[in-house]
């Protein structure tokens, strides 16, 4: 029983940017600190893989300030329930954890936006972010013609990824106009300065590449797997024949964790205070659930959740002006990479929504709203619960599909189940 | 006058089976629910078709519309994800295998199939329960299925422009002389009303013993074949029946994809309709002491629910007491799925003069009552 159940100050789950951020500020703070996450890596999936190589940037200066500052760490521990009051059930590949907390952060990240379409569940057809770590675990993209359609810098930084593996990519098509990123553009060296650099350095990688704004996929063919993928912009539609398909419109926060413990969300983001405490005392909300940010705004949020959480409100404070730089940024990010409404809609009435339970467009949309699609069609009730088809679901009908209910993840009974069974008969 | 035969209030399924007999007689039925159709109790069901005979009245309901189930099988849409895989009561020790052969004997005596399985038998049947039980009754024509789907069927079921269906329709009164009294004050004139609405049936009829009765369930990933039947244990009698204390029984029900759910609890006093965690612990630790191989199989959710239930554990169906034109069906605590064709087709013959396929004086509102001993 010992060692399955264990007590700390302040509890970080989630060890990307934020969380390393934010437990690192609560253990310079003296707090008895861990951080959690469900990865066998710290850095989340941003810095994923940074752990290992090392290398420049800030993922080695956070990973570096984390393990000075002495916060405890726990891989491969994800957060399924809360069992009561101030604690946390975790499944690790020691068994059950169960984690008392003062002071609980929650830096859990975001998922990708899919956004379904003719064709989307077809072999090769693949989510951006997805296909980056299939590359980072090697998987072989040589000589292979890949089409990157979606939204946001992220297609960037996975073209040049891709690139470097070997692939050949034919066509980068970004469904935002040119006029709203050029005004983005025109903001960077006042907003963040630092991402001109980036945006050069990415420009460099790309070169030759065509980059399509105002353009998207409104369907990908195949046999049985992808041929090709139709392209749309306001002046023509045409055909890329490819092997790969990349998709992803942005990401979308996850809300499940701080759902489940009560904390108020407001236009699929968590509601936090100055000191990014949420609606819940003694929980704080950082980076990706509190609004789409990126790194810069989960290191600026996390450090100030920390140190809020640590008691240090005045360290807390000094990050402030900070954060609003970050803030404005995300906001402008948010502008440029809007979604136009003909890539909500491209569903046909066949095109599957829901991936788990195969339920396509024509049968949901009888519906007035999520409960009642759901509880006719199963939608969302298979084994990603909702996640990705969730987010399709709002964008395409405006419906909330909100859940807060236990596990977070699907977990093992035996997890779920007491830690110290009772004799046999003790229930009645 | 004006308007409708009659109002249902409610499209859970009891309310569904309601509206459906009432529109198949040739009646008009609106039917209304603030939520969707099948959205409370029948929502947080497991979907079990089982006969029970806690009491003659009881077995009388259940075997009856049993019997409907079976009969409208054929029909059902694959939606439904209706499986006649029987039920089966392990037992785990003497004692136990005297009450499954007391049970044998009682449904056999009045016609129905039911099996005595020894240590080898129950084996064979379920080779994932423990080992080391006695034996277990097997209860072939029980069955299983998905209710919301079963609700929307049966509102569907009736001839076209008989039943009109208003969801998310709140209704804030029962006109005492037939119809409603919608949420924006609007008013719906109907020759008579039915309080189909579960756990909310109080809320519009005043006095009615009808309370909140909570229950968890949770669903695993899909394995097929891991288990056959519906398998209940014994002692789910017991705890069905302790009236006063939180319980909980094991309960699992194969889908026909594979899911498994694995019930049950029972809670009076539990007003927040969140997943409890220390009873779905409990639950689940019981679950696995039937089923030890549980342990390594993944849960997806768990999801909790109320039931309606009466002091007497047997539902109102009928005109209420004082009032000839505000019907009742309602209180079906966890036996709704199983009981609502019976409580649509008996309401029906009472509204229209038929002779009653069952007699419906146990049912009815104003049979006497015992003394609600739960009340805490």
């Amino acid at each position: 029983m010992s060692d399955t159940r264990s007590r700390f100050e302040v509890v970080v789950v989630g060890a990307g940017p934020a969380g390393l951020a934010a437990a690192a500020a609560a253990a310079e703070c003296g707090r008895r600190t861990l951080v959690l996450d469900a990865t066998p890596w710290l850095g989340g999936q941003i810095w994923r893989g940074r752990e290992a190589k090392g290398g420049p940037g800030s993922a080695k200066r956070w990973l570096a300030r984390l393990q000075a500052a002495g916060a405890a760490v726990a891989r491969q521990t994800t957060v399924v329930a809360s069992p009561g009051p101030g604690v946390l059930l975790a499944e690790s590949p020691e068994g059950p954890r169960e984690i008392e907390w003062e002071k609980l952060i929650l830096t859990i990240g975001a998922r990708e936006l899919f956004l379904p379409f003719p064709g989307w569940t077809l072999p090769g057809v693949v989510g951006i972010g997805g296909l980056q770590v299939l590359v980072k675990g090697g998987w072989p993209l040589a000589g292979k013609r890949i089409v990157i359609a979606g939204s946001g810098p992220l297609l960037f930084a996975a073209a040049a990824e891709y690139r470097a593996a070997g692939a050949d990519v034919v066509l980068i098509a970004e469904q935002a106009d040119l006029a709203r990123l050029v005004r983005f553009g025109l903001s960077l060296p006042r907003l963040a300065p630092g991402k001109i650099l980036q945006a050069a350095q990415y420009q460099a990688a790309l070169l030759g590449v065509p980059y399509r704004t105002g353009c998207w996929a409104v369907s990908a063919q195949g046999a049985d797997r992808l041929e090709g993928v139709t392209l749309r912009s306001a002046r023509r539609t045409w055909t890329e024949r490819c092997d790969v398909l990349a998709t992803g419109f942005g990401f979308l926060p996850n809300l499940e964790l701080p759902r489940l413990l009560g904390c108020r969300t407001e236009n699929g983001a968590a509601v936090v205070d100055d000191r990014q405490e949420s609606s819940q005392a003694g929980i704080f909300i950082a980076g990706e659930p509190t609004g789409i940010g990126g790194e810069g705004r989960a290191l600026v949020e996390g450090l100030i959740a920390g140190f809020a959480a640590a008691g240090r409100p005045e360290r807390a404070g000094r990050l402030w002006r900070k954060r609003r730089r970050a803030l404005a940024f995300s906001r402008a990010m948010d502008r440029a990479f809007a979604l136009r409404d003909e890539v909500r809609d491209l569903a046909s009435p066949e095109t599957p929504i829901c991936r788990c339970e195969d339920v396509p467009r024509r049968d949901l949309e009888k519906y007035g709203g999520w409960r009642a699609a759901k509880l006719h069609t199963r939608c969302g009730m298979g084994p990603c619960q909702g996640r990705i088809c969730g987010g399709a679901v709002e964008k395409l009908f405006g419906w909330d599909a909100a859940s807060n209910r236990p596990p977070v993840f699907p977990v093992s009974i035996g997890t779920l189940r007491e830690p110290d069974p009772r004799p046999s008969g003790a229930s009645d | 006058m004006s308007g409708w035969d009659v109002a249902v209030v409610g499209a859970g399924i009891v309310g569904a089976a309601c509206a459906s007999e009432c529109a198949r007689a040739g009646l008009s039925v609106i039917v209304f629910d603030r939520g969707p159709v099948g959205g409370g109790a029948t929502a947080a069901a497991m979907g079990h078709v089982v006969v029970m005979d806690d009491s003659e009245a009881q077995f009388a309901l259940t075997s009856f519309s049993r019997r409907l189930w079976r009969d409208l099988a054929p029909e059902l849409p694959a939606d439904v994800h209706f499986e006649a895989c029987g039920t089966l009561w392990p037992a785990a020790d003497e004692e136990e295998m005297a009450e499954a052969r007391r049970k044998a004997e009682f449904l056999r005596g009045r016609g129905l199939r039911a099996e005595i399985l020894d240590e080898d038998g129950i084996r064979e049947a379920e080779p994932n329960l423990r080992p080391g039980l006695r034996g277990g009754l097997l209860v072939p024509d029980d069955s299983v299925l998905y209710p919301p789907s079963a609700a929307l069927f049966l509102l569907g079921r009736a001839p076209r422009n008989k039943i009109v269906l208003r969801t998310g329709a709140d209704v804030r009164a029962l006109d005492p002389d037939g119809g409603v009294v919608l949420g924006d004050g609007s008013r719906i004139s109907a020759g008579l009303t039915v309080n189909a609405a579960g756990c909310w049936s109080p809320d519009l009829t005043a006095g009615l013993p009808v309370r909140k009765r909570k229950g968890h369930l949770v669903v695993t990933h899909r394995y097929p074949g891991h288990i056959r039947h519906q398998i209940v244990e014994l002692g789910y009698l017991k705890s069905a029946h302790s009236v006063s204390s939180d319980s909980v029984a094991f309960n699992v029900q194969p889908r026909s994809n594979g899911q498994m759910l694995i019930g049950s609890s029972r809670q009076y006093g539990a007003e927040r309709p969140d997943v409890e965690f220390g009873i779905l612990r409990r639950m689940l630790e019981r679950a696995a002491l039937y089923l030890p191989s549980l342990e390594r199989l993944t849960a997806l959710r768990s999801w909790a629910g109320f039931r309606p239930a009466t002091p007497d554990k047997l539902p109102f169906i009928g005109p209420s007491a004082d009032n000839q034109k505000i019907w009742l069906a309602t209180g079906h605590e966890g036996l709704g799925i199983t009981t609502s064709l019976a409580t649509g087709r008996l309401l029906a013959d009472m509204i229209l003069n038929r002779p009653e396929e069952i007699p419906s004086a146990p049912y009815s509102p104003a049979r006497s009552l015992p003394e609600d001993k739960a009340h805490d």
